[in-house]
């Protein structure tokens, strides 16, 4: 098992008091698993992403644990998180490529980032090379300026970079949402060769595209206000979601040929509670067309059938 | 109602100015009232700069842009383009920024108030507002009085949506409004689109989106580079894309019940027919073929 997370809490500290962004989140990521998370804006992907890596200083580790390869990751220990970021766990941030730095060549700013993670780049610059090419960039791209190249080009160089240390684990957050069908397509195949080719053991990819996921992920978990609502096989998410939430979030995808004149589709009414101070019970009950008295307690993770895991009263 | 004819947007570009990008290449494309036009392309392929030029943020290097018969070029001074931006609004992809942190979010309606109707009173304008925000379907309790952080991606958006309504447009140019958002959002902006549709506006919608232009649009128009591969009615161009970038890009969506691999399987075992492209004679222009009634095929650009 690459990784474990076991009822991790990680809240920000506000003014107004603790945003429950992450409120008991228990899953597994096998050997090899490329999980897609899905879920509404605000629901806690990044914060889950960013839990794994680093912790800003607004945000607090609350409770729970994570495990890694077996061994325990002390995510809210700053200085204990060092030897596994980049080395052991890695995470392609949320607007990663208007991040590059525009004054710095791609191939210099690598360097300096290898260095700061205690790497000799010319021990990698082979490596490095390969993998380019990998994904279908020439090794010129080394060269030049992050404003002269395309945004898929942008995203493919942070993609080499963030696994050149081959890293246990992935965290992809929203890489591919600015990008073109094809380069999409083009920046998710190459993750997958990635894991293919064992330069990344497990991948958790984060995305609203949740038809991009089904085609390159093997499981989806999906996310509502800080808790997880479903995890099950890709297809399984798509053909038989069994939570309330999944089954309105995957009735709201277009497809290819649907359009508003052969009927249209409906969104979820209503918005996420706020997490500030969340409702207690299941955080979906307000929305819920199912929702009875007994969703006043929060319904427990269980799993329904093998793989198959939901939070949800009438599942069970 | 918007019609756009043989128009060219050249940048200068480089050190100096010296280089040149040809931007937008010869495009001719029309919105009618009621009618949703989707704009499909790759990063850079000139669907923002059209919808600039529309918006009148940039001339078009050559060519006209005609709106209700006016050629929109010859707008000049203060009050003819306030006008202007009485019928024709634009939202834009990244909401925060449209935004200042610093004022509360819906200091946007009364900017629109300050500017167009300093004689309406308080409580008539602020029918008008819960109107509009009624119309986007959000609770005004939950907007009204917030600053931007405190709302979403897809809430701002549809304030700025909201906002373009209060002025009771004609045309909307909606550039990526969606890509920031979560699928039911996306489901939600996407029907709200429909429903002003429905009311008689034209929509320009720009999206890298196949799946979300189609479900939307009439009519869609596929650039490439600058130029127009393939125009035609929505359901036409994608049962029947004819240009093989069309066919390339649509290949390329990701679907929720088929995979990759196999569409390619599919379309290696029944592969689409060729079809004869318009050939540019010169490198600035990009003539168009009808191949069946409204659907047209471009120039092919390797
Ligand atoms: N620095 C912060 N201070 C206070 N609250 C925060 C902070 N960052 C995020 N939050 C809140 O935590 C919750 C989870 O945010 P997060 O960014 O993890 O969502 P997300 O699922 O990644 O959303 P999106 O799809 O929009 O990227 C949200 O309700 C958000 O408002
Ligand atoms: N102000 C400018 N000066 C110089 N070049 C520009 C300018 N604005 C756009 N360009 C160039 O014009 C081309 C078309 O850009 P445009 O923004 O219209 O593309 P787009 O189709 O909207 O792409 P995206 O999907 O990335 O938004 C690009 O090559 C871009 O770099
Ligand atoms: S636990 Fe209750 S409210 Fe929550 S999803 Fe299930 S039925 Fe709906
Ligand atoms: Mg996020
Ligand atoms: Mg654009």
């Amino acid at each position: 098992m690459t990784l474990r997370v076991n009822d991790l809490k990680v809240y920000y500290q506000t003014l107004r008091g603790d945003v429950h962004a992450l409120d008991g989140v228990t899953f597994d990521l096998a050997d090899g698993e490329i999980m897609g998370l899905a879920g509404e804006s605000g629901c806690g992907k990044t914060t889950l992403g960013k839990s794994l890596i680093r912790l800003d200083s607004r945000m607090r580790h609350v409770g729970g644990t994570v495990e890694l390869d077996g061994k325990d990751v002390p995510v809210g220990d700053d200085e204990a998180m060092v030897p596994f970021r980049y080395h052991e766990i890695s995470l392609i941030p949320q607007y990663a490529m208007s991040a590059l730095n525009p004054t710095r060549k791609i191939g210099r700013m690598v360097n300096e980032l290898l260095r700061a993670r205690g790497v000799r780049p010319a021990d990698i610059a082979d490596e490095l090379k390969r993998r380019l090419e990998l994904v279908g960039l020439d090794p010129d791209v080394l060269d030049r300026f992050p404003i002269e190249l395309s945004g898929g080009m942008k995203q493919r160089v942070v993609m080499v970079i963030s696994t050149l240390l081959n890293p246990s684990l992935l965290i992809a957050d929203e890489v591919t949402s600015a990008l073109d069908v094809s380069t999409q397509r083009a920046v998710a195949e190459s993750l997958v060769e990635f894991r293919d080719r064992e330069y990344v053991k497990s991948m958790i990819f984060v995305t609203h595209d949740i038809s991009l996921v089904y085609q390159m992920a093997d499981t989806i978990m999906v996310m509502y206000a800080g808790h997880i609502v479903e995890k099950a096989s890709a297809k399984t998410v798509i053909n038989e979601p069994r939570h309330p939430y999944t089954q309105m979030l995957i009735g709201a995808l277009p497809e290819v040929g649907s359009t508003t004149v052969q009927g249209r589709l409906e969104g979820i009414p209503g918005t996420p509670p706020g997490l500030l101070d969340p409702p207690t019970g299941c955080r979906f009950k307000d929305r819920c067309p199912l929702a009875f008295d007994k969703c006043s307690e929060r319904p427990p993770l269980v799993e329904i059938e093998p793989g198959h895991w939901a939070a949800c009263w009438k599942t069970g | 109602m918007l019609e756009l004819k043989h128009v060219h947007k050249v940048y200068r570009v480089g050190a100096f100015g010296g280089g040149r990008l040809r931007a937008v290449r010869d495009v001719n494309l029309t919105v009618e009232p009621g009618e949703v036009v989707s704009l499909i392309g790759e990063s850079g392929s000139g669907k923002s700069t059209i919808g600039k030029m529309v918006l009148g943020l940039t001339r078009p290097s050559a060519g006209s842009i005609t709106f209700e018969g006016t050629d929109i070029t010859t707008i000049r001074g203060h009050s003819a383009r306030k006008e202007y931006y009485r019928r024709v609004q634009g939202v834009f992809q990244d909401p925060f920024s449209c935004f200042n942190p610093i004022f509360k979010a819906d200091r946007v309606f009364e900017m629109i108030r300050t500017s167009y109707f300093p004689e309406t009173s308080t409580p008539v304008w602020r029918e008008k507002v819960l109107d509009a925000l009624a119309t986007v379907r959000l609770d005004p309790d939950n907007v009204l009085g917030k600053y931007p952080h405190q709302l979403s991606g897809g809430q701002l958006q549809r304030l700025l949506i909201a906002r373009a309504l209060l002025l009771d447009i004609r045309l909307l140019v909606a550039d990526e409004i969606i890509s920031m958002l979560d699928a039911s959002t996306r489901i939600d902006v996407l029907n709200l689109l429909a429903d002003l549709k429905e009311r008689g506006l034209g929509i320009l919608f720009v999206t890298h989106d196949l799946s979300l232009g189609n479900y939307v649009s009439d009519r869609s128009v596929i650039l490439r580079k600058g130029a127009i591969a393939e125009m035609g009615p929505t359901s036409k161009v994608f049962d029947n894309p004819l240009h093989p970038y069309s066919r390339h890009l649509l290949s390329c969506v990701p679907q929720l019940h088929r995979t990759w691999a196999e569409v390619d399987a599919e379309l290696e075992a029944d592969p689409p027919e060729d079809v004869v492209l318009p050939v540019a004679t010169d490198d600035a222009s990009a003539p168009l073929l009808e191949v069946e009634e409204g659907h047209f095929v471009g120039i092919d650009q390797g």
